[in-house]
C-alpha cells in the first residue's frame, strides 16, 4: 500500500484527540497568577484617592497633567530606542562575521555571545561601574594620554548608562539575526556578485532586506528588554536620570501609593506594547516584501 | 565587469567596516566580564582597575558573609522549585499547542509567551498587589508563583521548537505498530525532545537566579534572593565583596554553559 503521511488519518485511539487538556494546568496557573493580577492593577489604577475609596480617571489625569511625567514617560521609551539603534549597529557585524567563520570559530563567537545573556545582569552591571568609575578604566585612560586634567563623571550619565545597556541586551539582538543570517540561501549573494554587485550594494541590496525578519525580532526583545532594565538603569544612571521602572518602584515601595504606581504602570506597559506590536508589524510586512 | 577576486575598494572597506564593528563588538561583550574577575582579585578597599595589588582576600571573605549566603542558598531552592515547575507545566503546554495549527493554540501559545515583552516589573507589581488584596502572606510560595509565570515562557519556546523537528510519521509508525501513547512517548517522543526541555530548563533556572523585577516587590526580608541583596550592597557601599560574589557566579555559570554545551547542545537550541 503507498499512502503519504500527509493524507493517512489516524485512527481513533482511547485518548486520542484529548492532548488539549495538557495545556489546562498551565492555563489554568496563567489564569489565576498571570491574568487576574494583571486585570487587578487595571481596577487599582482606577481608584481616584491613594486610600482607595472611590473610582475616577484621576490617576491618569495626575500622570498627564503633569510635564515631569510626560519627560519621564519619553526619555524612557527614548533610551530604549537609542540602546536599539546601537546594538544594531554593532549586533549585526558581528552576526555576519558568525556567518563567515568556520566551525571551530562559530562555537566560540556563539559562547562569547551566550555567557553575558547568563551572567547576572547585576554582574555585567557592576562591571560598567567598575569601567565608568571615577577610578575605572575609561577615566585612567584618559588620564594618562592626558585627554583629561581631572576624572570624568561617566557613571551617572545617560551616555554612559546606554553604553552598559548596549553590552548587557546585545546578545538579545544578535541571536536572532544569526538565525536568520544562517538561514539566507549564499547563492543569492553569489550571484548578485556574479551580476557585477560590490560587497556593499549585495549587503544593501540582498543581505540586509532578507535578514529584516531577524532584524525585527533582535529589535522588539532589545527595546522590550532595555527600557525595563531597572538594576542598569538604577545603578549605571543613578538618582539623576528617572525612568520609568524606578518610577514605579519609588510610588509603590516607598510612597505607598498604588493607585498612582498602578496608573503609571498601565501607561508604561500601554507604551511599551505600543511599540513592540508596530515593530511587529514591519516584521509582518518585511516578509511580505521578501515573498513577494 | 570587475574579477570579483580581485580586491577592490568596495571589498576592502566593507571589510574594514564589518571587522571593526564586530571586533569592537566582541569586545564589548566580553570586557566586562573580564573586568569584573581581576577586580575580585583586588587587594584594596576600592574598585581601582588595574588593582594595585592582587590577593584573595575578598573570596575569602564570603565564608563568613552569612548574609549573602542566605541569600545565595533562598535563590539556589527557588531556582530549584521554579524550573521544577516550570518543566512540567511548560512541556505539558508545549506538547498540547505544538502541533496545533487552531486558533485556541495560537493564542495560548501568546498568552504564554507574553511576559516575555511585558515590563516585567508591571508584573511584579501587579503580583504584590494580588497576593496582598488576596490576603496571602509574601512567603517562599508566593516568590516561586512569580518567577515561575515569567519562566515558563523559555521552557515552552525550547521544548516547542525541538517538538516541531519530530515527524509525525514517526509516531503514527510506533503506533500502527501497536505502541501505546505512553509508551510512545518515552521512546519517540522523549528522545526527540529532551535536549530542547534541558535547554529551557537551564534557562529558567537562570532566569530565575537572575530575576529581578518580580523579586523586587515580592521578595520580603526572610526571602531575600541574590540578586537583590548585591543590589542593594552596590546602591548603599560599592563593597568590593560584590565583585568576590560576580567572580564566583560567573565561574559557576562558565561551567554551567560548558556542560549545557555538551549534553544538550545549548547554543543551537537558544537560536
Amino acid at each position: 500500500m503507498v499512502a503519504s503521511t500527509a493524507d493517512t488519518v489516524a485512527p481513533a485511539k482511547p485518548l486520542a484527540g484529548l492532548e488539549w487538556t495538557l495545556a489546562l494546568p498551565l492555563t489554568a496557573f496563567f489564569a489565576v497568577f498571570f491574568v487576574t493580577p494583571l486585570l487587578l492593577l487595571v481596577v487599582v489604577s482606577l481608584f481616584a484617592d491613594s486610600e482607595m475609596t472611590r473610582f475616577g480617571l484621576d490617576q491618569y489625569a495626575k500622570f498627564f497633567g503633569d510635564a515631569f511625567n510626560w519627560k519621564v514617560l519619553g526619555s524612557t521609551l527614548f533610551l530604549g530606542v537609542k540602546v536599539t539603534v546601537l546594538t544594531l549597529l554593532f549586533g549585526y557585524p558581528l552576526a555576519w562575521l558568525y556567518t563567515r567563520s568556520g566551525p571551530r570559530m562559530q562555537s566560540a563567537l556563539i559562547l562569547v555571545v551566550i555567557l553575558p545573556l547568563l551572567t547576572s545582569v547585576v554582574v555585567r552591571t557592576f562591571a560598567w561601574v567598575v569601567i565608568l568609575g571615577r577610578d575605572g578604566i575609561v577615566n585612567n585612560l584618559l588620564l594618562t594620554l592626558g585627554l583629561a586634567e581631572t576624572p570624568l563623571r561617566l557613571l551617572y550619565t545617560e551616555n554612559g548608562l546606554v553604553a552598559a545597556l548596549v553590552q548587557v541586551q546585545m546578545p538579545l539582538m544578535v541571536l536572532p539575526l544569526i538565525t536568520t543570517l544562517t538561514r539566507l540561501d549564499p547563492n543569492l549573494l553569489d550571484a548578485s556578485s556574479a551580476l557585477g554587485a560590490g560587497p556593499w550594494r549585495t549587503f544593501f541590496k540582498v543581505t540586509l532586506p532578507l535578514s529584516l525578519p531577524g532584524i525585527v525580532a533582535g529589535c522588539l526583545l532589545t527595546y522590550a528588554a532595555s527600557v525595563t532594565a531597572f538594576i542598569t538603569q538604577s545603578l549605571v544612571g543613578g538618582g539623576q536620570l528617572l525612568f520609568m521602572p524606578q518610577y514605579i518602584y519609588q510610588q509603590t515601595i516607598t510612597l505607598h501609593n498604588w493607585p498612582f504606581a498602578a496608573a503609571i504602570s498601565m501607561v508604561f506597559m500601554v507604551s511599551v506594547l505600543g511599540v513592540v506590536m508596530l515593530l511587529n508589524l514591519l516584521g509582518r510586512a518585511s516578509k511580505g516584501y521578501i515573498h513577494a | 565587469m570587475p574579477d570579483p577576486r580581485r580586491p577592490t575598494w568596495g571589498t576592502f572597506s566593507f571589510g574594514l567596516v564589518m571587522g571593526t564593528l564586530s571586533t569592537a563588538a566582541l569586545l564589548l561583550l566580553a570586557a566586562p566580564t573580564l573586568v569584573v574577575l581581576v577586580t575580585s582579585f583586588t587587594d584594596g578597599y576600592s574598585l581601582k582597575f588595574p588593582p594595585p595589588s592582587y590577593s584573595l582576600r575578598w573570596y575569602v571573605s564570603l565564608l563568613d558573609a552569612w548574609q549573602l549566603q542566605d541569600a545565595a542558598l533562598t535563590s539556589l531552592q527557588l531556582g530549584v522549585v521554579v524550573t521544577g515547575v516550570s518543566v512540567v507545566l511548560g512541556t505539558a503546554a508545549a506538547l498540547a499547542i505544538g502541533r496545533s495549527r487552531k486558533g485556541w493554540a495560537r493564542g495560548l501559545d501568546a498568552l504564554f509567551m507574553s511576559p516575555l515583552v511585558l515590563p516585567a516589573l508591571a508584573f511584579g507589581l501587579a503580583s504584590l498587589m494580588f497576593f496582598s488584596t488576596a490576603g496571602i502572606e509574601l512567603s517562599f510560595l508566593t516568590l516561586a508563583v512569580g518567577h515561575i509565570v515569567v519562566s515558563v515562557p523559555y521552557v515552552l519556546r525550547t521544548t516547542l521548537a525541538s517538538l516541531a523537528q519530530l515527524d509525525p510519521a514517526l509516531l503514527e509508525s510506533s503506533e500502527s505498530l501497536g505502541a501505546g501513547r505512553l509508551y510512545t512517548f518515552r521512546r519517540v517522543t522523549l528522545p526527540t525532545i529532551r535536549n530542547g526541555i534541558g535547554a529551557g530548563a537551564f534557562i529558567a533556572f537562570m532566569s530565575s537566579f537572575d530575576n529581578i523585577p518580580v523579586s523586587l516587590f515580592m521578595a520580603d526580608a526572610r526571602n531575600e534572593v541574590l540578586p537583590i541583596r548585591m543590589w542593594q550592597i552596590l546602591e548603599n557601599s560599592l563593597d568590593v565583596r560584590a565583585a568576590a560574589v560576580s567572580g564566583v557566579l560567573i565561574v559557576v555559570t562558565v561551567f554551567a554553559m560548558v556542560v549545557m554545551e555538551r549534553v544538550a547542545g545549548l547554543s543551537r537550541q537558544l537560536r
